[in-house]
């Protein structure tokens, strides 16, 4: 290495020192913390005491830990499909060569760029049981008892998948990239060999688009295990909503690590999420897998 | 090609890294004096007062210059801030943190220091000086305490009949006034009207096909102490060692008694009816926006009577417990506001004097009078009370010295415990479980929740113990 060599690479390790010291310190160090945390018993302010596994096998007795697995699972069970279906149907719709298609575009990204405290401040009015937009729009149609969209149990989980779609913008721009990309000469072939819009859809643009459908699937099933924002800003008891209805786990996770300050065992509850993310993507890519084709395959 | 300035950017660097506060800045004030960092939870008129009580402080003397932040969520920030080992030197919290905060050693014993200043149990109404120790330690010292009244609204009794000057004396009163000041809106006849829920005919009254439009009263809407009800029914909620008692007889019958609330005017109707209100504390509360008649609260009540309901005629009462609870005297639920010093605060010293001028009687009835509260000592001065802005002071002094006032337990898990206790309330109230299984289960979680306190404890009591008792930085 000549001496400028080394001045160039001084030079570039300076530049890049910033991110290296920020990921070594803020994001390594905590996370390599707490797989130690994990295995104590640790309040922030005292020192750790070390109790092996006891915070693990505390969360197999612990019946809210599996409620709150069970609302994350349920939650997602509804808002997954539907968040993907949307933002796919919307993605098809606003691919259409209609008028005012960079107009329609932006008004439904628009959502997207509201931060999500501010949105779920919105949705917390609309939902509202007695003074809300939706109920009122209900009951002018005649149904006079609409549900406490946030106030009953049964509608929480609903209610909030509902919210979740409010931010498909993103989505909706990924799937539309790609639709940029299915090959005309595939759709113009089928058109004339007289293909309708739906076998076109079925046969070649959403095998054409499969991969990313895929990715959206698997962030999708990422973030919506992490779920957090809205249930915290909208619901009562600290996001956990009626009757723990919303209790998501990351709820459960900052509940155990911020407010009642048990970071060992908030520890553990995060290296189990990061061990449920690994499986449910695991499992999902071996489902997924003969149903994805990429090009050249 | 000009040389890159690779020495110069490191430099800067090194310099935007020292001035963004590797460090800590020293603070600006008065030259020397020592200056005090006191933060406080209190925010608007609250702030107000004790900002004026700081600041006749700092005019008393030349030493200590007393700085005062009001700061939000004060509780967790002091935790964090204590354990980086930057924390203020006086801090307000309320007197529940002080087990808590105590056993995470985030606070300093305060005893031999104020034992210095001339201060101990003798000048305080017993029960506020109980709140301020755990494990025998005093950790705090009271500044505003509180205990809880019955508010009732004097039009709202007149249009039901009722005589205003009367409020209920005993539960059974309680309860019939509550429903006899029920409003509903029902169909009759194809015409929707509204009554009284004691007018409806049983029919109407088990059918509910109606819209409450106000209650008596509304049992979650109890102030700041939603889970204390059962005080009033002789719950003990904890044996003080090693025991819960959450499913004892007098929180079960309290939970029975909130359920025959939904059982007599449906879940339906009172989720309706409750959906359209806001937050605690603004115009939005149905006591306020006088769509219910009585309310639980404390001395902080006319305060925001006056500022959102300004033309409210309101009376006050304890409010009756159940035959035999309380040896025949009142029942309330109290609390204080407190004062501590952190752990690793930088001027102990300064801090306990700063804290200990709090307790001079005219410092800290100034504050009271000014946050319309009382003092938390057991000397009241002569025109204090027939001064008082608060005409209700005399009673919630009354209630706080009374032999029957209780505190919700000192435990370091009170935050679950009463997280715990809210789902069984919600639980209970949407009909999805008998007080008798919500309550077993808040049993068996707090239980675990304390039994993995006690193990901790176990491992460090004795090692913490011996630390607190020679800890003396004053």
């Amino acid at each position: 290495m000549t001496p400028g060599d080394r001045k160039r690479l001084r030079i570039g390790l300076l530049f890049v020192a910033p991110w290296l010291v920020g990921f070594a310190f803020l994001t390594c160090y905590p996370v390599l913390s707490s797989i130690y945390y994990s295995f104590c018993d640790y309040d922030v302010l005292s020192r750790p005491v070390w109790v092996g596994l006891l915070n693990y096998q505390d969360l197999t007795s612990d019946g809210v830990f599996w409620q709150s697995v069970r609302n994350t699972l349920l939650f997602n069970l509804i808002a997954l499909p539907l968040g993907l279906l949307t933002s796919l149907a919307l993605a098809l719709l606003l691919n259409q060569p209609v008028r005012m298609k960079g107009a329609f575009r932006a008004i439904y990204y628009l959502p997207s760029l509201v931060p999500a405290v501010a949105g779920s401040m919105v949705w917390l009015w609309i939902l509202n049981g007695k003074l809300g937009l939706l109920n009122q729009a209900l009951q002018a149609v005649g149904i006079h008892h609409p549900p406490q969209w946030l106030g009953d149990p049964a509608w929480t989980k609903p209610s909030l998948a509902l919210v979740s779609l409010w931010g498909c913008g993103n989505t909706v721009v990924i799937y539309l990239a790609a639709l940029q990309g299915v090959p005309r000469t595939l759709l113009e072939a089928a058109m004339i060999d007289g293909a309708s819009a739906w076998r076109r859809l079925i046969h070649i643009t959403l095998p054409a688009i499969s991969p990313v459908i895929y990715f959206n699937l698997l962030i999708a099933i990422i973030g919506g295990l992490q779920v957090f924002t809205s249930a915290f800003v909208m619901m009562g008891s600290g996001g956990a909503g009626p009757e723990r209805s919303t209790l998501f786990y990351a709820i459960y996770i900052y509940q155990n690590a911020f407010e009642y300050r048990h970071m060992g065992y908030a520890s553990a509850m995060a290296w189990v999420l990061c061990l449920l993310i690994l499986v449910l993507t695991t499992a999902a890519s071996r489902v997924a897998r003969p149903f994805v084709h990429y090009q050249g395959d | 090609m000009p040389e890159f300035p690779l020495r110069r950017i490191a430099l800067c660097l090194g310099l935007i890294g020292a001035l963004a506060g590797c460090s800590r800045a020293p603070e600006a004030g008065a030259p020397g004096r020592v200056v005090i960092d006191y933060w406080e939870k209190w925010v608007g008129f609250e702030a107000d007062s004790m900002r004026a009580v700081v600041d006749d402080f700092n005019r008393s003397q030349d030493r200590i210059e007393v700085h005062f932040l009001s700061v939000s969520e004060v509780d967790t920030k002091l935790l964090l801030a204590t354990s980086s080992g930057h924390p203020p030197d006086v801090a307000g919290i309320w007197s529940e943190n002080i087990p808590d905060f105590a056993e995470k050693g985030a606070l300093t014993p305060l005893d031999r220091g104020l034992a210095r200043h001339g201060l101990d149990a003798s000048h305080y109404i017993p029960l506020f000086w109980d709140l301020c120790r755990h494990r025998g330690i005093t950790w705090g010292v009271p500044t505003t305490p509180a205990c809880v009244a019955l508010f009732y609204n004097k039009k709202l009794f007149r249009a039901a009949g009722l005589d205003p000057e009367h409020p209920p004396a005993t539960f059974a009163e309680f309860e019939a006034m509550s429903r006899r000041l029920t409003l509903v809106d029902i169909e009759r006849d194809g015409r929707r009207i509204r009554m009284g829920f004691d007018s409806l005919t049983p029919a109407e009254q088990a059918g509910r096909h109606y819209d409450i439009v106000q209650v008596g009263h509304l049992p979650q809407d109890a102030g700041m102490f939603p889970s204390g009800w059962g005080c009033w029914f002789g719950a003990q909620f904890y044996d003080g060692d090693r025991r819960i008692l959450a499913n004892d007889a007098g929180n079960i019958a309290a939970y029975h008694w909130l359920q025959a609330t939904a059982l007599t005017y449906g879940v339906e109707n009172l989720n309706n009816f409750t959906a359209g209100f806001g937050v605690a504390q603004s115009a939005q509360t149905p006591f306020l926006g006088g769509a219910e008649a009585m309310v639980m609260q404390g001395p902080w009540m006319p305060n925001f009577i006056a500022k959102f309901a300004p033309g409210m005629e309101w009376g006050i009462a304890a409010c009756p417990a159940m035959p035999g609870i309380g040896g025949g005297a009142p029942v309330t639920l109290a609390q204080t506001d407190v004062v501590v010093v952190p752990k690793g605060a930088p001027h102990p010293r300064e801090a306990l004097e700063f804290i200990c001028y709090l307790q001079r009687q005219d410092v800290a009835e100034k504050l009271a009078r000014s946050q319309q509260k009382f003092t938390a000592l057991r000397q009241v001065s002569d025109g204090f009370v027939a001064t008082h802005p608060n005409r209700a002071i005399s009673l919630f002094i009354a209630l706080a010295r009374s032999p029957a006032a209780r505190y919700i337990p000192r435990l370091a898990i009170w935050r679950e415990y009463d997280a715990e206790l809210v789902v069984a309330r919600e639980r209970v109230l949407g009909l999805h479980a008998s007080p008798e299984e919500a309550l077993a289960e808040v049993q068996s979680r707090v239980q675990w929740k304390l039994d993995r306190g006690l193990r901790r404890w176990d491992l460090v009591g004795p090692e913490r113990m011996a630390e607190w008792r020679s800890d003396d930085p004053w």
